[in-house]
């Protein structure tokens, strides 16, 4: 076997108690590209942040070449050669490509003045070994996505790099800017370095991965060769056995029930493409898709807190406007955000002033806040949801995620809104929390309001909803029956590729391109 | 395992009595500042607490304290207002010639004018700022340049004297033998402290300040909010401009040069802070009594205004210092 870079056992890591990672378990070794596999909550992210320097564990040993480490930053990490790329990485925006790469390291001519001319001959010269085709000298912001990421590699390995964690690189470009990724990656790989790498898109692992590492709730399962196992079953070791839900009993005798909200051809460029759906008085309707398929831009459309071009949104038989959610709140719509710590909560602000917050202008009588009515009314929704605080004028900050997330949940039902919808409505919050809020959102349907919900947990939306719609790439792909359905038919609907259709597609692609120098590389800019 | 919903420390009447130390440091700490600030200045000098230096005081802190205020909104949703002084100047010019040539009785009119100008260049700061996403500072910062320029250009640089004797009476008038611009001060405070505190205007500016994007999902109209801080600010600003006039018995195009350091300096020194959404009236109120009052003791003393300036800097670093510390 060749070198081993990394040779982490027994990594564990704990938040407040609760624990994220039990014991996670890896062997990098030198020239190959790894596949980490998970589902949600599976302590991925926990490990790699740990192996990042940006958490440190609580228990187990990490050696990197060689020698046990205890990173206390990511810098340390670095010294170690290892690096990350991700989606979120963000570049100077308006600086050059080389001066990206170099950014804090630049070649000085005197003390303290920058050599541009040493700059940009030294970015070509990197970029040119890696057979990276980018400019040195464009700006950042006139590259691709794809493009932004082979500076960031470039960048790592300018810094000697030899190990490369990329998180979910291909989440958010397109298809043939992937190929040109992969080839990087293998240029990288057959030079000696390590890959680990995180993607929900399964075809990508057997596609690039040499070997694979399943992680599920917490625990290292197994590693093998990519060769030794196939969908069917990498999926079975990410999910695991199928737990056995308490399934709600399917919408009988409610067909005649009023249709709450409609939504018809709801588009907004490529970020989501002609939905259409509609929920009746105790519907749950889950949505399940990947990062990148436009689920949580759809969400915010349907509730104006971001952009639709076309199509139509009827709630309880009248039309909503786009952008405004102060007119989804007074027609009956309520939302709970994707993340709670920025567009849900005002942290700083007391508990009960969250709650009251969509809804002020109907507490008060001349535009001054009656408080007596806050007062009440925030008292019944914290006793309501159990929000477990010792006073509701204690700042929200101060609480656990669990109740953050209900004292979300009881902003949105003191609108009493007929309509909620939820993206990930339980993330970072702890099982018992979990199991409150899916109490919540039912008993909320069961007493005639209607629920949409986003969601990656598959278990979650299996548990909770009769339907589930599964987008893929922007666009709803197919309705599936809950009832019938599994985590593993979920996560195959959603990640699978449109084989015959793409495929046709991608050979058109290559062979445009084949006349050219290198594939992808002259794909769309932005 | 259980995990507590609270955070709280391992010995609760240690941690208890720490917080609650903690908490008077920190909430009060304006007003243990302000303490300590007297009785250095009495032991220093027999002037400092006589009836007559303390009207002197709040009379002079009345007018930063009406800008601070006006600031306070801004700050609160998370802006910044640096024209504020000049707008001042400039209302304060527009309502004394409206004051020489207007009959006495229509002292109402010289008042709207004034106040008028400043809600205009208030709106016209709260428009740039929200609906053109000028960064505040760029855009108030121009507000400054424009405003005082038209101050000059209005009064053709030279003072607006004769005003007519009601105009004075916001100088040096008294009600119930307080001197009106210690009243003016109390009036606004109480109607801001309302408006802050009780109406729905009110909460929509702390929501807009702790987070845009949440008070935008909750159906706030984060841009109207946004620029009617600007607009109170504006025509604050106004009304201090008429009482400065007043008090100075004519309009004079250069007053009030560097107030708006002073207005910032109060609302920060009371610790709101500058990221926005956290923060009282009644700390801006003390801070510009810190500053009423250093100012005053500082020439009580007889130590001039150059030291004054490095004084009232330091310590306006100092109280942006316990901010960034008290948030860990």
């Amino acid at each position: 076997m060749a070198e081993l870079l990394v040779e982490a056992t027994g990594v564990a890591k704990s938040f407040d108690g609760v624990p994220a990672l039990l014991h996670g378990e890896l062997l990098l070794a030198a020239g190959e590209v790894h596949a980490l596999c998970g589902g949600n909550g599976a302590g991925k992210s926990t490990f790699l942040n740990i192996l990042m320097g940006l958490l440190q564990r609580d228990a187990g040993t990490i050696r990197v070449h060689g020698k046990e480490v205890h990173f206390k930053s990511p810098s340390d990490a670095l010294a170690e050669r290892i690096a990350i790329i991700t989606q979120e990485l963000s570049p100077i925006r308006d600086m050059t490509v080389a001066e990206n790469i170099f950014l804090g390291r630049e070649p000085r001519r005197l003390p303290g003045l920058v050599d541009h001319v040493a700059i940009v001959r030294q970015a070509r010269q990197l970029l040119d070994e890696l057979h990276f085709e980018v400019e040195a000298t464009r700006k950042m912001s006139q590259l691709s996505l794809a493009q932004i990421q082979l500076v960031e590699i470039a960048r790592a390995i300018s810094q000697n790099a030899r190990i490369l964690i990329m998180d979910e690189p291909t989440s958010a470009i397109g298809e043939h800017e992937t190929l040109v990724l992969f080839s990087a990656i293998r240029r990288l790989t057959a030079g000696g370095v390590g890959v680990i790498y995180v993607s929900h898109r399964l075809e990508e692992l057997f596609e690039l991965a040499d070997r694979y590492t399943v992680f599920r709730d917490g625990r290292f399962v197994e590693t093998g060769p990519m060769k030794t196992i196939d969908r069917a079953r990498l999926v079975h070791q990410i999910v695991g056995h199928e737990v056995a839900h308490q399934r709600r009993p399917a919408n009988v005798g409610q067909s005649d029930a009023e249709i709450l909200l409609d939504i018809q051809g709801l588009s907004h460029g490529k970020q989501f493409q002609d939905i259409s759906m509609s929920l009746k008085q105790g519907d749950i309707l889950g949505i399940y898709g990947l990062m990148g398929s436009g689920r949580s831009e759809f969400l915010n459309g349907v509730y104006g807190i971001g952009p639709r071009s076309s199509g139509v949104v009827t709630l309880c038989g009248a039309m909503l406007p786009p952008l405004r959610p102060k007119v989804a709140i007074k027609r009956g719509l309520a939302m709970i955000t994707e993340d709670r710590k920025d567009s849900g909560l005002v942290l700083g602000a007391p508990i009960r002033h969250n709650i009251s917050l969509s809804i002020l202008g109907r507490l008060a009588r001349l535009g001054i806040v009656r408080q007596g009515r806050e007062r009440a009314l925030s008292a019944r929704m914290m006793k309501h949801l159990a929000v477990r605080a010792a006073s509701d004028r204690l700042n929200v900050g101060s609480l656990s995620g669990g109740n953050q997330q209900k004292v979300v949940i009881a902003r949105c039902l003191a609108s009493e809104p007929r309509v909620l919808i939820c993206d990930e409505p339980t993330r970072g919050i702890d099982e018992g929390a979990k199991q409150e809020i899916y109490q919540l959102l039912r008993d909320f349907a069961a007493a005639g309001g209607a629920v949409l919900v986003c969601s990656s947990e598959a278990p979650e939306l299996l548990q909770l909803c009769s339907r589930v719609a599964i987008f893929k790439k922007g666009r709803l792909k197919k309705f599936v029956d809950a009832a019938q359905s599994t985590q593993k038919t979920l996560l195959h609907e959603a990640s699978l590729n449109d084989a015959v259709q793409e495929g046709e597609e991608h050979v058109h692609e290559q062979s445009k391109h084949s006349n050219g120098a290198k594939p992808g590389l002259v794909a769309s800019y932005g | 395992m259980n995990s507590p919903s609270i955070r709280t420390a391992p010995s609760p009447a240690l941690s208890q009595a720490t917080a609650n130390l903690r908490n008077i440091l920190q909430n009060q700490g304006i007003l243990i500042a302000f303490i300590l600030l007297c009785v250095v200045l009495s032991m220093s000098s027999e002037f400092f607490l006589t009836w007559n230096n303390w009207t002197n005081i709040i009379r002079q802190t009345a007018i930063n304290g009406i800008l601070a205020i006006g600031v306070t909104f801004v700050i609160l949703a998370g802006g910044i207002d640096l024209s504020v002084a000049s707008v001042m100047a400039l209302c304060g010019a527009v309502a004394a010639s409206f004051s020489t040539t207007a009959s006495e009785s229509f002292i109402g009119l010289v008042v709207i004018a004034g106040l008028a100008t400043g809600l205009t260049a208030g709106l016209v700061n709260g428009f740039l700022v929200a609906y053109l996403r000028i960064p505040a500072f760029v855009a108030t910062l121009g507000m400054l340049s424009v405003a005082r320029g038209l101050t000059f250009i209005y009064t053709d640089g030279r003072p607006i004297s004769n005003l007519s004797k009601p105009f004075l009476w916001f100088g040096n008038g008294t009600i119930l033998n307080i001197p009106v611009p210690i009243v003016a001060l109390a009036v606004v405070f109480a109607v801001c402290w309302f408006t802050l505190r009780h109406t729905v205007f009110g909460r929509h500016v702390y929501a807009v300040g702790g987070s845009e994007r949440a008070a935008i999902t909750n159906g706030v109209n984060t841009r109207r909010v946004t620029a009617l801080t600007y607009a109170i600010s504006g025509a604050l600003a106004a009304f201090a401009g008429i009482i400065l006039t007043a008090r100075s018995t004519a309009a004079l195009p250069q007053a009030g040069v560097a107030y708006e350091l002073d207005a910032i300096a109060a609302v920060v020194i009371g610790g709101t802070s500058l990221a926005g959404g956290r923060g009282t009236l009644i700390g801006t109120l003390f801070g510009a009594l810190i500053i009423g009052t250093i100012n005053n003791g500082l020439d009580l003393l007889g130590i001039s205004s150059y030291y004054q300036q490095v004084v009232k800097g330091s310590i306006i670093v100092g109280a942006v210092l316990l901010d960034v510390s008290r948030r860990r």
